[in-house]
């Protein structure tokens, strides 16, 4: 394989990158990122960036003038790719230029779900900088009232952030309970607990109608709920899952379904074209997290150069979310029917350590603020239920 | 010159936070103390709640690792080094050697 293109300038794209050159890879590496920037951290835009405590935007990036240099490769940054022409194995990017390469690397993340209907200022979405930096501009200009859409870990961290910048917050989640796809119904509820404890509304159980503007500049003034209620709101954040990137490839003949569809290994049914990161079905499931993004890239790029599946992304799913001062970690793969027990600490102090059982077996776990203890278990747990070999 | 525990207190394998700015963590792996910045060079956790192995400690948030004998990580996402202390055991107290920091209390 003599070059390999990377689309999508992210985490997932610059950890393949890495991986491609620390695997051997000595060709032309071209890297096509929409965004202007150079890789950065997505995390900290909901937490410290937004609050300001990591208000240093240099911060946020995710390699270095010396290892960018090492990378050696060609970036188009500010540049959209349109297309793929699987079989002339060529990259359509906006502006009418192409890209000719033998290798391919899909790393296009995911964008925002929007309410349907026209955004009125005061409306925000989070997934980049630009996102963060225009959010926190409105939550400096004095106290406001933010109405924050959607109760997922997103909108959590969102609604803990403008909570410590002193804002009056209220979550509007449409499900009856934020988070129980994520951590079942017991412990969502200990989760979704946190907003209370910081004074911040949760509604539950009601979608949202439409949002209110007053006409003049077309100004957010409050959320319509579906129940009828209004709530008045300067700021509106709306956080109700994301979408992959996938519109461009329509057509391309790559199969599409919430994701590109990938085996276990990232490798699209083109051998020369893998998937990785929250754009990536693999193996059936799209993970949308930072470490999974990560691990997959290393994996793809070595199918990648291997020309086939010769290794296959096994190792157990990890997040974590910090919202009010309480870091939540989880690891593993749970069901809907296993059971959560606390096995230390106490929910009532917010710091407490619960695995999740089936048979008698423990299949996840999840602490609020016991990182130590977390650490250990989760290291049991991928033990336990990895095979040694890939 | 910090206190921070008695030796008897920190078995090998063990690690203690202590509360200087910056804080401090002190690890006692195979039968030597390091003392290193407690706070990962990559965002914000507690290398005293990490992984300890041999003279390595791995980040308990996103598994970037720390040679505790320079500080400097072995693997990303870190890419900054961590400072080291000096460490001298008097009396049985362990003692932590740092200029910049400010005196606490082990936590
Ligand atoms: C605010 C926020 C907080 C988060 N917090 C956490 C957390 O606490 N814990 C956790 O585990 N995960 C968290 N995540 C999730 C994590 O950041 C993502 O899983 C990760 O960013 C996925 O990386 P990616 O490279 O696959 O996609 P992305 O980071 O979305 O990058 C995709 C890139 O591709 C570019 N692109 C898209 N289409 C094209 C195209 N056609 N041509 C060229 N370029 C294109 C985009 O502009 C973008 O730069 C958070 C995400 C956000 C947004
Ligand atoms: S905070 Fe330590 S690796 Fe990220």
């Amino acid at each position: 394989m003599k070059s390999v293109a990377v689309i999508g300038a992210s985490l997932a794209g610059l950890y393949a990158a890495r991986a491609l050159r620390a695997q051997g890879f000595d060709g032309r590496l071209v890297i096509v990122g929409e965004e202007h920037h150079r890789p950065y951290d997505r995390p900290p835009l909901s937490k410290d960036f937004l609050t300001g405590a990591t208000a240093d935007q240099g911060q946020l990036a995710l390699a270095d003038a010396e290892e960018i240099a090492e990378l050696d490769a060609e970036w188009l940054l500010g540049t959209r790719a349109t297309g793929l022409d699987l079989h002339g194995r060529t990259v359509l990017l906006d502006g009418g230029r192409s890209l000719a390469t033998d290798g391919v690397v899909l790393a296009t993340g995911a964008t925002p779900r929007r309410l349907p209907g026209p955004a009125p200022t005061g409306t925000h979405t989070l997934r980049t900088l630009e996102d963060a930096q225009a959010l926190r501009a409105e939550l400096t200009r004095g106290p406001v009232r933010v109405v924050v859409i959607g109760g997922g870990f997103i909108g959590a961290e969102v609604a803990s952030s403008c909570a410590r910048l002193g804002h009056d917050v209220t979550v509007v989640e449409a499900a009856p309970l934020p988070l129980v796809p994520q951590l079942g119904d017991t412990m969502a509820g200990i989760c979704s607990a946190l907003h209370a404890d910081h004074g911040v509304t949760l509604l539950t159980g009601t979608g949202v109608a439409r949002l209110h503007d007053g006409g003049a500049g077309n100004r957010v003034t409050g959320v319509e709920l579906a129940d009828g209620r209004l709530l008045p709101a300067e700021v509106v954040v709306i956080g109700i899952g994301v979408r992959p990137n996938t519109a461009w490839l329509e057509g391309s003949g790559l199969p599409l379904d919430d994701g590109v569809c990938c085996d276990a290994g990232g490798v699209t049914p083109q051998p020369h074209i893998v998937a990785v990161g929250d754009v990536a079905r693999v193996d059936g499931i799209r993970a949308e997290h930072w470490t999974s993004a990560t691990e997959q890239a290393a994996v793809a790029a070595q199918n990648l150069l291997a020309g086939g599946t010769v290794a296959t992304h096994r190792s157990l799913p990890y997040f974590w979310s910090d919202q009010y001062g309480v870091r939540i970690q989880f690891a593993g793969r749970r069901l809907p029917t296993d059971t959560p027990r606390i096995v230390e600490g106490s929910p009532d102090d917010r710091s407490f350590l619960a695995c999740y059982e089936r048979d008698g077996r423990t299949t996840a776990v999840l602490a609020l603020n016991r990182p130590r203890p977390f650490m250990r278990l989760r290291r049991e747990l991928a033990r336990a239920t990895q095979p040694v070999t890939t | 010159m910090i206190p921070v525990c008695h030796l008897a207190d920190l078995p090998a394998g063990e690690s203690v936070r202590i509360d200087t700015a910056p804080p401090i963590a002190v690890f006692h792996a195979d039968g030597q103390l390091y003392a290193i910045d407690d706070t990962c060079t990559h965002q914000d956790a507690s290398l005293a709640d990490g992984w300890l192995e041999g003279c390595l400690v791995e980040c308990p948030l996103h598994a970037a690792s720390f040679d505790l004998r320079t500080g400097a990580p072995t693997c990303l996402p870190a890419r900054r080094a961590v400072r080291t202390h000096p460490v001298t055991v008097e009396d049985g107290m362990i003692y932590v050697h740092h200029h910049a920091a400010e005196e606490g209390t082990a936590a």
